[in-house]
């Protein structure tokens, strides 16, 4: 089964992303990589740019309404998504708790929608 | 009416409830077997309490007058469910003792039962310890569910569920057979420890999450010692609680950073606590009945040593993680183990121990990396230490450890 770990971050754990390489922040995130690779559960992941560089698309009327900013502006926003095959919730729920991303901000755990994606949904 | 008068009647509804709650739950369920009925009626006789105490008067004896309103209201229940023909024996032993039984008669504490009852082998053991939290101590859902890492929700369901079979499911509300009691102990032990939580936590290797139940843990352990005084195993469980409990303070620094046991100041360590639980332990092992929680705690207790000696015998701590895996050989026992052993003989003899242990099983188990990374690094095996304490770091969730790791492997 997999699950999306979507990370939300805080403008300071943004900001910490151009530290030195030697930053224990971004050591713990290299080794929270590491171990998901290592304990054969990582599918795949990506992290994100920062909220700023953001824009909001909607069609209304047959119009473009073009905002300039992320969907909800909220303090702490999407900072990236790791998706991971997992046999339970309960393991999901603890390598969400692993992750160095849910002491300053948050993760949001959900399962994948297979059945979506089967009836063609492939978003 | 007066206000001092309605504030010492919440001050003596929370005493009450902080006191007796599973005292007056175990008693109110003991017939019905409906421990969620009992919890329902207890708590709006406890809102009932809040409004007429301060109008009334305290009453006598609180607690009386809450098992009172609390198996009126239970009464009320059963006949509003029109199934009076299936309840009428309950029915009519309720009423027969709330007509019967003076109020201000000591009721009989039901709560070992009810502990046994929690830890039911036909309830899933996941649920023992939530159960008795919420049974026994009237832990809300939402707090339990914090501590167990899953949602409020989920966990309310899983109580319901749990309470519905212990209801339902022919569970007797008794003190197991001869027989049958050394493992139903186990099981009530098991699951008090459950909510403790601190396990194994030498060398930045946390065994299981923080439950943050400390208290509440070692609360349910005295509850349990006031039936059973003698059983060395319950005496030992109570003992290991509160050396680790002693260190409490010790075990954070500035900053609230991690500080390993062997780097603890001793001089934090409550003494208390230490004398208390030696005492404990002293009276289990003259029983001459050994088992897994007098041995935790007997580790323990030749920690607590080192703030008299100065220092630590690895041997004695060796000799008693060997009788440990004799028990059963667990990841935790083996890790604790090449740890111990590494401090008395070597890095060497540690490492081998580890590499004994099957990849699978450890690839998840953050101590073991720990204590891989460490004796590695003492070892002066560099480039597979940064690869031990990599994967430690990934696998560690309490946010000090991280750091602390972090720091050690440079």
């Amino acid at each position: 089964m997999q699950f999306a770990l979507m990370i939300y971050h805080t403008p300071e754990e943004f900001a910490m992303r151009k530290n030195d390489y030697s930053d224990p922040h971004l050591g713990a995130w290299r080794a929270y990589y590491k171990a998901l690779v290592e304990a054969k559960v990582y599918v795949s992941g990506d992290a994100l740019e920062v909220a700023e560089t953001a824009t909001t698309v909607r069609l209304r009327d047959g119009k473009r309404r073009v905002q300039d900013g992320p969907y909800a502006d909220t303090k702490e926003q999407l900072a990236g998504i790791i998706v991971l095959e997992l046999p339970s919730i309960d393991a999901a729920l603890d390598w969400a708790a692993r992750c160095p991303g849910a002491s300053l901000g948050a993760v949001e755990i959900r399962p994948l929608a297979p059945e979506a994606k089967r009836r063609g949904f492939t978003g | 009416m007066s206000g001092i008068y309605e504030e010492d009647a919440h001050r003596t509804v929370e005493r009450v409830a902080r006191e007796s709650y599973g005292r007056l739950v175990a008693y109110l369920s003991a017939n019905t077997h409906d421990v969620a009925a009992a919890e329902d009626a207890l708590s709006e006789a406890l809102l009932k309490a809040l409004k007429v105490w301060p109008q009334d008067g305290l009453p006598q004896i609180p607690e009386a007058w809450l098992l009172t309103a609390a198996r009126n209201s239970i009464i009320d229940l059963i006949r509003h469910q029109h199934v009076v023909s299936e309840s009428e024996p309950t029915l009519l032993s309720l009423t027969k003792e709330s007509t019967e039984m003076n109020v201000s008669t000591e009721f009989p504490d039901e709560r070992l039962k009810l502990l046994f009852v929690c830890a039911h082998p036909s309830i899933d053991p996941a649920m023992h310890t939530p159960l008795m939290l919420q049974t026994v101590l009237g832990l809300d859902a939402a707090r339990i569910a914090g501590a167990f890492l899953i949602s409020p929700k989920t966990m309310g369901q899983r109580l319901v569920r749990a309470k519905i079979k212990i209801r339902d499911g022919g569970i007797r509300f008794e003190i197991p057979e001869q027989s049958d009691l050394s493992t139903r102990l186990e099981a009530v032990l098991e699951a008090i420890y459950g909510a403790f939580g601190i396990g194994w936590d030498d060398m930045a290797g946390i065994d299981q999450r923080g439950r943050d139940l400390a208290e509440e843990a070692i609360w349910l352990a005295r509850v349990l010692l006031q039936f059973i005084p003698d059983e060395p195993e319950a005496l030992g469980l109570l003992a290991l609680m509160l050396y680790c409990e002693s260190r409490r303070a010790a075990r954070r620094g500035l900053d609230r950073d991690y500080i390993p046991l062997s780097e603890q100041d001793t001089q934090q360590w409550l003494s208390p606590l230490i004398a208390e639980a030696e005492q404990h332990l002293t009276v289990a092992f003259q029983c001459r009945r050994p088992g897994r929680f007098q041995l935790e705690a007997a580790i323990q207790s030749v920690h607590s040593e080192r703030s008299q000696s100065g220092r630590t015998d690895w041997t004695a701590i060796v000799a008693f993680y060997q009788q440990l895996i004799r028990i059963s050989p667990t990841l935790g026992r083996l890790t604790g183990y090449a740890a111990a052993l590494a401090e008395a003989t070597g890095p060497q003899a540690g490492v081998a121990v580890l590499d004994r242990l099957e990849p699978e099983a450890v690839s998840c188990y953050q101590p073991y990396w720990a204590v891989r990374a460490h004796l590695l690094q003492c070892q002066g095996k560099t480039s597979e230490a940064l690869e031990a304490y990599d994967r430690a770091i990934g696998l560690a969730e309490d946010p000090a450890v991280r750091r602390f790791l972090l720091r050690k492997r440079g």
